[in-house]
């Protein structure tokens, strides 16, 4: 949807997200808003439509702006309203949760407002960004209207009824769908023209609404403190708008079927008039039942589904008005869990309405309740079969699960895995892809072609992993005659697609086909040797299933046609063309539309490019004639070997890894969210291509590649000669450079199945071929070669032993690097800005680092599941991580180094009682030791050691007690980090108050200037002139200056880093932070995907900001100011280059010349100007104070006469 | 003194042309070198292979991290219209056209076939009074003969000429064997003139690095020599326009180019280095030198120290070269 409304056209397939956008832009003059996942879309086309100029109902380009945390959103929210502006916002999860205090407010005072929640899950063993109902069902006391929608056009339709109720009402809506299921489900959906919204919309009731905005023409007060006399009867004063509301709906929805001929209740009952088993369900899964429920009694069975859309209030008589009286047995499906209740939410309605209004029922029907799909779980027509076989047992379980397997409470139900009920008239396809091969793009491309184009209802869902490099995608697409119901993943497609080769043998591709499907694979092979290729068990699935397999080379058409790895168009071609979707010529004909659409704004050679992709395409398309039996050749595929690994590694993560996590028992999981460290390192992923290659001859061992390596894949180490016995043959190794070390090899590794590819190793070595400067001391070469043989020298180098951390000079890059890195091989992007900074600070501090993390890219790469890259050096210490939320990250991790203070108070005060039987020497140095050096933190961890000895033997009372705390008498580091989102934004008032308590607490800003996890999201950071989504027309005020407004405490260590240009001040700042005794900020130039240019060109880009001024280099020790000199040091000289070298090379400052050519001028004008002035500011406050003036009695003294 | 001067057919007031140079990329600028005394602009090339990859890296770098990951489906603003460098080039250009009264010359470097003739098209309809071709191509490849390049650039030539009714010249590079013949297979080809010569970045090498490090200078006088040798060898042998472009400096500068046989001068470097306003000083010099040397027109002026016409023509040949020698070893 290009615009929120398009008269021309009746039908569009988009996601919810964006039908919601439509209808709020078009109802609303005011929307607040913050990024939170899934509702961020919702908030970025709003955003997009008023750069573009959109205009609402009324004519007016609604104001859309961003707020700090959705906290501030609905402050925002309530004054917009009060003050009589229609105001609307979106959100999810915890986002809402924050929006609670002022959800009773705005209730309380009734005001009528439409807030819109992709609903999601909330964290608490965990996060999850998918979908459930805990966040909304965490607001039913607000006094806020719960009005569900099951699919994308209920969403909708839904979004109008809801704002048109509330303003007839006075009472608040929270309209809420499935969080991604729906929220980013793709569908055909019918458009709701302005029109069509005029028509059900009330102007009166608008009117009214603006005349009670607040304005001194009429003086009002609101907010009072109400005392015990009256506070009470206030409270019920509301009670007959919450009456009335029911009503009002179902009136909205009359009037909105008349004019759409679109029906809805507030309970919708679907299945057999006489039924006698029901489900009673909301959101998506009332429309798998819907469907389940046809199919049953097609075979002769009564049963029924009530879809709930209002919610609360509870509206009784509707209720009992859509039950049929022939019901027996009656289970109620909760998406949501309330630990302790009797039941959950809708559950307990349905059993107060019951018995409140069983006078109007003729028997007395069983109810059961059950709680599924927490987290995006699955729920599936096999489920829906076994919650109805439940109900028909003689005794059904109450209190039920279903769609885990609980071996712990009991309360699941078993289901048919296998049970399936797709349309035969409904064709399902599936893709398995790359990330970055444009495969989900092209199948959204696809879903219009279909959607919009053809009298075909379309229906689009897409799965991702968790990686943010390398990521696997899988589409599932149905296309059928009537719309599409069924939110579930496609099991069984007749068309499967994939576009990797390496997927194969590694991920179960084929599972996906249904008998007699078409499989489409991208082969680099020619069609006979693609099958000798192929796997053994690929083969015998071919065979058994009777799958036509076609291939193509898409890499090498997409290539030749200039598209290089984006092979999206030329499968999309091959897909049209074997799915018979549409006829050939036609299918080719709309895509190549599609193409002149989306590219014919970027260039004219982009879309020759795709032109002659999809040209090239099926002439490269063959279809593999294969044999009766497999090849006898055929490889049989490997599963990977967890045998070395830890037990919870072989028992847990290994599941996960095989895709067999939703099969996991409830006793598999961590019962407090606690999970071990150390499991990226069994996840072999081989995601390069082409792998780092070191040539010893050349090599300086500077160690720089290793600094930057974004994934700890490249490392350096020195041991004495005689540990090269047993090597691998082609082990490399060179004399070690360094005096104290003599007979010392020196070698450089590579982790060849960890390595992304980044390349950004290469690009930082400075040691090149005299004679051939082209070739480097490492460069990048093809991975599938070197695999067998770098595997082994990695496996090799890790048993070698690592150096001696004392012996190192931590000061210097090259120190560093020899120190083991404690997070490795993490999710994070190739080439990541970020981590290099984090695998740092695990090489100074790691074995007795504890980290807050703030929610976003750092959690996610961090802490996402299946797989955690923080990990242990050979002691087994190391970080001890844990994210509690996004917006409260200073003040847990200041919370975790108040608790570690006390756990080594605590120590201390024993060890002080028990003195008089310790040796006192001992006692002494322990006492003095724990923090500084290596050298010290050594010591003192031996003389834990002797102590634990003492300890042993000794009857002192509290002697036990000591030795549980003996290790905290080594000072633990507590560092508190996130990006800039949190920073600068939601979390910058905690943050504010720790640095200002003066706790020894150290915090690692990684600034990439915009909320990444979310997509690239303006946040106080993102400096002037960039474009980000929220600043689509380009941020028209400077970035906020963390670090000063850090100083002027006076008593906090402020830096400012940027590894890419300065990392030895990089690896000062991060030591001096540490070494302060007080609080710290580092806030780190993070070079991120977001900033749109090849990341391996990151520290280039670094450097060029700090060459520019745009990123001066500093560090402000408070220590200077005490000794009486200056505390600001500029690290970075005054700028030398234009700023515009470095913008230049940037797609968030250089697209706004693409959209708004003189704001993008005078922007950068502005931005010019701007650093110059910021550098000068800096250079004032770094230059050695003026002698103090002189007292006024001597300048008046010495002043000429006048 | 009246300095009309006729170039490509257009009738300029003056013999000074701005380059190809970012001054035209604002108009207020432009509108200034007009008041100052130019006879017309020459914008900045547009080059296809720019606009190509500009394209192409913004295709690329919106869409390859797109649809990756559940969190993030882009990481840019959507947006329903893009300017790209054509759009905002044509914009330009209709723009001063708009501003300005003096002609406005668009400037082209092309790499498909189909590449020039799209945009010099495009150039005719947008309002420029003329196109220049900047017409270069640095081959690296060993087998491709210099007569095939050269006949692939006439061709380009005549295919712009035929798909556009404005004038066309050709700036062209001192890099041929025999740039006289060059000149003239382009003239008969189509091109109403030529500029000599284009300057080019030069790849520098930082030795303590080894890496090649391009460089582009603010042109200065000596370079002038070279223009002046050809202007004055090609000038009698030419029916069409000349333009010396490169080195011109100083009111000194603009009367040696002239009497070369040039019919106008582009300036860039020396405005970029004095600022538009010096081109009055240059403008009010050469009427001054005229006057002072009893000139009554440019043409008696011009050519005068032509290869046909000067009075040692010996010294535009090799001649030259072992004179000087011989003179040193005195």
């Amino acid at each position: 949807m290009s615009s929120p409304t398009s008269p021309q056209s009746r039908y569009i397939t988009c996601d919810a997200n964006e039908a919601v956008a439509s209808v709020a832009f078009r109802l609303n003059e005011l929307i607040a808003i913050y990024p939170i996942t899934p509702s961020s879309a919702m908030a970025e086309s709003c955003d997009e439509w008023m750069a573009q100029g959109q205009k609402n109902l009324w004519g007016q380009v609604p104001r859309v702006v961003q707020l700090q945390s959705e906290g501030g959103v609905a402050g925002a929210v309530h004054g917009g309203l009060l003050g009589g502006a229609l105001t609307t916002t979106f959100t999810a999860s915890q986002g809402l949760l924050l929006m609670i205090p002022n959800l009773y407010k705005i209730a309380g005072e009734l005001l009528p407002f439409t807030c819109h929640v992709s609903a999601r899950a909330l964290a608490a063993q965990g996060l999850s960004i998918f979908g459930d109902h805990q966040d909304v069902m965490a607001c039913r006391a607000t006094g806020a209207a719960l009005l569900c929608s099951n699919s994308g056009q209920e969403a909708h339709d839904l979004a109008l009824v809801a704002h048109v109720a509330s303003y007839r009402s006075r009472v608040p809506f929270i309209h809420f769908f499935d969080g991604f299921r729906t929220s980013h489900e793709v569908s055909k959906l019918a458009l709701l023209a302005d029109d069509d919204l005029r028509a059900v919309i009330d102007e009166g009731d608008i009117a009214a609404f603006r005349a009670r905005g607040m304005t001194p023409d009429r003086p009002t007060l609101r907010g009072t403190a109400q005392n015990p006399d009256v506070y009470f009867q206030g409270r019920e004063a509301v009670n007959p708008f919450y009456t009335r509301l029911p009503q009002v709906v179902q009136e909205t929805m009359d009037r909105f079927a008349r004019v759409t001929g679109r029906v809805y209740k507030l309970f919708d009952y679907y299945g057999h008039p006489e039924a006698d088993r029901v489900l009673i369900a909301m959101g998506s899964s009332s429309e798998t039942i819907a469907e389940t429920v046809a199919w049953a009694n097609a075979r002769g069975e009564k049963t029924g589904v009530i879809a709930v859309r209002l919610f609360l209030p509870f509206h009784l008589p509707a209720f009992l008005a859509a039950l049929p009286r022939t019901v027996q047995s009656i289970g109620v499906l909760d998406r949501t869990k309330e630990p302790g209740s009797i039941g959950e939410p809708l559950y307990l309605n349905v059993l107060g309405a019951l018995a409140e209004g069983r006078h109007a029922l003729a028997g007395s029907p069983r109810v059961v309740g059950g709680r599924y799909g927490l987290g995006s779980k699955e729920f599936t027509p096999g489920m829906v079969r076994a919650v109805f076989a439940n109900l028909a047992a003689a005794a059904p379980r109450n209190h039920f699960t279903i769609g885990i397997t609980d071996d712990v409470g009991g309360t699941s139900l078993p289901w048919d895995l296998e049970f399936d009920l797709e349309a035969a008239d409904v064709r399902r396809c599936v893709f398995v892809g790359l990330g970055a091969d444009g495969t989900v793009g092209a199948n959204k491309n696809s879903i219009k072609i279909i959607g919009e184009q053809t009298d075909n209802f379309a229906q689009g869902y897409f799965v991702y992993d968790s990686k943010k490099s390398g990521s696997m995608t899988t589409s599932h697409l149905r296309f059928g005659p009537r719309p599409v119901r069924a939110p579930y993943l496609i099991r069984h497609a007749d068309f499967v697609a994939c576009s990797q080769f390496s997927f194969i043998g590694r991920t179960d591709v084929l599972g996906f086909a249904a008998p007699g499907a078409t499989v489409l694979v991208n082969s680099p092979y020619d069609a006979a040797t693609t099958w000798s290729k192929l796997p053994r068990e690929w083969q015998e699935t071919l065979i058994a299933k009777k799958l036509k397999l076609y291939v193509i080379d898409a890499t090498q058409v997409a290539q030749a046609s200039g598209m290089g790895r984006r092979t999206n168009t030329v499968l999309q071609t091959c897909f049209f063309a074997l799915s018979g979707v549409l006829p050939k010529d036609e299918a080719i004909n709309q895509i190549k539309k599609a193409i002149a659409k989306t590219y014919g704004r970027k260039g004219e050679q982009v879309v020759k490019m795709n032109y002659a992709a999809v040209d090239a395409a099926l002439a490269a398309l063959h279809e593999v004639v294969y044999p009766a039996t497999p090849a006898a050749s055929a490889v049989v595929s490997v599963p990977p070997s967890f045998s070395h690994a830890p037990e919870f590694v072989q028992k847990v993560t290994a599941r996960l890894l095989a895709n067999e996590g939703d099969l996991m028992p409830v006793s598999a999981m961590p019962l407090d969210g606690c999970w071990p460290t150390g499991t990226a390192r069994f996840e072999k992923r081989n995601i390069a291509l082409e792998i780092p290659v070191w040539d010893a001859s050349i090599c300086i061992q500077c160690n720089k590649c290793a600094l930057v390596c974004p994934h700890a894949a490249i490392r350096p180490k020195f041991y004495a000669e005689s540990e090269l016995a047993g090597a691998p043959e082609g082990f490399q190794s060179t004399a070690f450079r360094a005096k104290e070390f003599p007979n010392h090899r020196y070698t450089l590794q590579v982790a060849p199945e960890d390595c992304t590819g980044c390349s950004i190793c290469v690009q930082v070595c400075p040691a090149k071929d005299k004679s051939n400067p082209r070739h480097k001391a490492i460069d990048m070469a093809a991975q599938a070669p070197l695999l067998e043989k770098e595997r082994a020298n990695w496996d090799f180098f890790m048993k070698l032993p690592d150096p001696d951390r004392a012996r190192l000079d931590a000061s210097t890059v090259k120190g560093t690097q020899f120190m083991t890195p404690l997070i490795e091989f993490s999710g994070a992007c190739a080439g990541c800005g970020e981590t290099p900074y984090l695998k740092l600070l695990t090489q100074l501090v790691g074995d007795r680092l504890i980290i807050a993390n703030a929610t976003g890219c750092s959690s996610i790469y961090g802490g996402n599941l299946p797989t955690t890259p923080y990990c242990s050096n050979r002691d087994g210490r190391g970080p001890t991580w844990a994210n509690s939320l996004f917006e409260d990250n200073a003040e847990f991790g200041y919370g975790l180094h108040l608790a570690a203070e006390q756990r080594s108070r605590t120590a201390r005060e024993i060890l002080q009682r028990m003195a008089p039987e310790l040796p006192a020497a001992l006692v002494a140095g322990l006492l003095a030791g724990g923090k500084g050096d290596e050298a010290a933190v050594a010591a003192q961890r031996e003389r834990v050691k002797a102590l634990k000895a003492a300890l042993a033997g000794s009857k002192h009372l509290d002697a036990a007690r000591l030795l549980t705390l003996a290790d905290e008498l080594v000072t633990k580091s507590v560092w508190i980090i996130g990006g800039d989102g949190w920073a600068y934004d939601i979390g910058f008032g905690g943050l504010d108050h720790v640095l200002a308590s003066g706790a020894n607490v150290k915090v690692l800003v990684l600034d990439t200037e915009v909320y990444s996890n979310t997509g690239g999201q303006s946040s106080k950071s993102t400096p002037l002139s960039a474009v980000a989504k929220f600043a689509a027309g380009g941020k028209s005020v400077a970035k906020k200056d963390l670090g000063l407004m850090a100083m002027q405490y006076g008593h906090v260590y402020v830096a400012r880093i940027a590894f890419g240009a300065k990392d030895s001040q990089t690896v000062t700042a991060l030591r001096e932070a540490e070494a302060h005794d007080g609080p710290a900020l580092i806030i780190a130039y993070s070079h991120c995907i977001a900033h749109g240019f090849p990341l391996h060109l990151g520290l280039e880009q670094q450097k060029l900001a700090v060459d520019s001024g745009y990123w001066p280099l500093f560090r402000y020790d408070p220590k200077l100011a005490a000794a009486g000199e200056v505390a600001l040091k500029l690290d970075s000289a005054p700028p030398k280059i234009d700023l515009a070298r470095f913008t230049a090379n940037e797609t968030r400052f250089g697209i706004l010349q693409n959209v708004a050519p003189v704001r993008a001028a005078e922007l950068a004008g502005q931005a010019q100007a701007y650093v110059r002035r910021h550098y000068s500011l800096y250079q004032q406050l770094a230059a050695p104070a003026a002698p103090a003036p002189a007292p006024a009695s001597e300048n008046r003294s010495t002043a000429p006469a006048s | 003194m009246n300095l009309a001067t006729d170039y490509l057919g257009l009738k300029l007031r003056t013999p000074f042309v701005v380059g190809a140079s970012p001054f035209c990329e604002n108009t207020a600028v432009a509108r200034q070198l007009q008041d100052a005394g130019a006879g017309a602009l020459v914008m900045r090339s547009l080059f296809e292979e720019q606009i190509d990859a500009e394209a192409r890296a913004l295709v690329h770098h919106i869409e390859t991290p797109a649809d990756s990951h559940s969190e993030a489906s882009s990481y840019f603003p959507q947006f329903s219209e893009y300017l790209l460098s054509p759009e905002r080039y044509l914009g330009q250009l209709a723009d001063l056209k708009r501003e300005l009264t003096i002609p406005v010359i668009a400037s082209l470097n092309g790499t498909r076939p189909g590449g020039w003739t799209d945009y010099a098209r495009r150039f005719e309809a947008a309002g420029a009074d003329a196109v220049e071709l900047n017409l270069y191509q640095l081959v690296t490849d060993g087998a491709i003969p210099a007569d095939q390049v050269e006949a692939d650039m006439v061709e380009t030539v005549r295919q712009v000429v035929r798909a556009v009714t404005v004038p066309v010249a050709v700036k062209i590079s001192p890099f041929h064997t025999s740039p006289a013949q060059f000149v003239r297979a382009l003239e008969t080809a189509g091109a109403k003139g030529v500029v000599l010569f284009n300057r080019f970045y030069q790849p520098d090498f930082n030795i303590e690095e080894l890496v090649v490090s391009p460089q582009l200078a603010l042109s200065d006088r000596s370079e002038l020599l070279l223009r002046l040798r050809w202007l004055a060898i090609i000038s009698p042998q030419l029916r069409g326009s000349l333009a010396a472009t490169g080195g011109v400096h100083t009111t000194t500068d603009v009367v040696k180019a002239l009497l070369a046989g040039a019919h106008t001068v582009q300036l860039v470097s020396v405005l970029l280095r004095h600022g538009p306003r010096f081109l009055t000083t240059l403008v009010n010099g050469l009427q001054d030198w005229l006057r002072e040397h009893e000139y009554d027109s440019l043409d008696q002026l011009r050519g005068a120290m032509s290869h046909r016409r000067c009075p040692d023509p010996a010294a535009f040949e090799r001649a030259n070269y072992i004179r000087i020698l011989q003179t040193w070893h005195v």
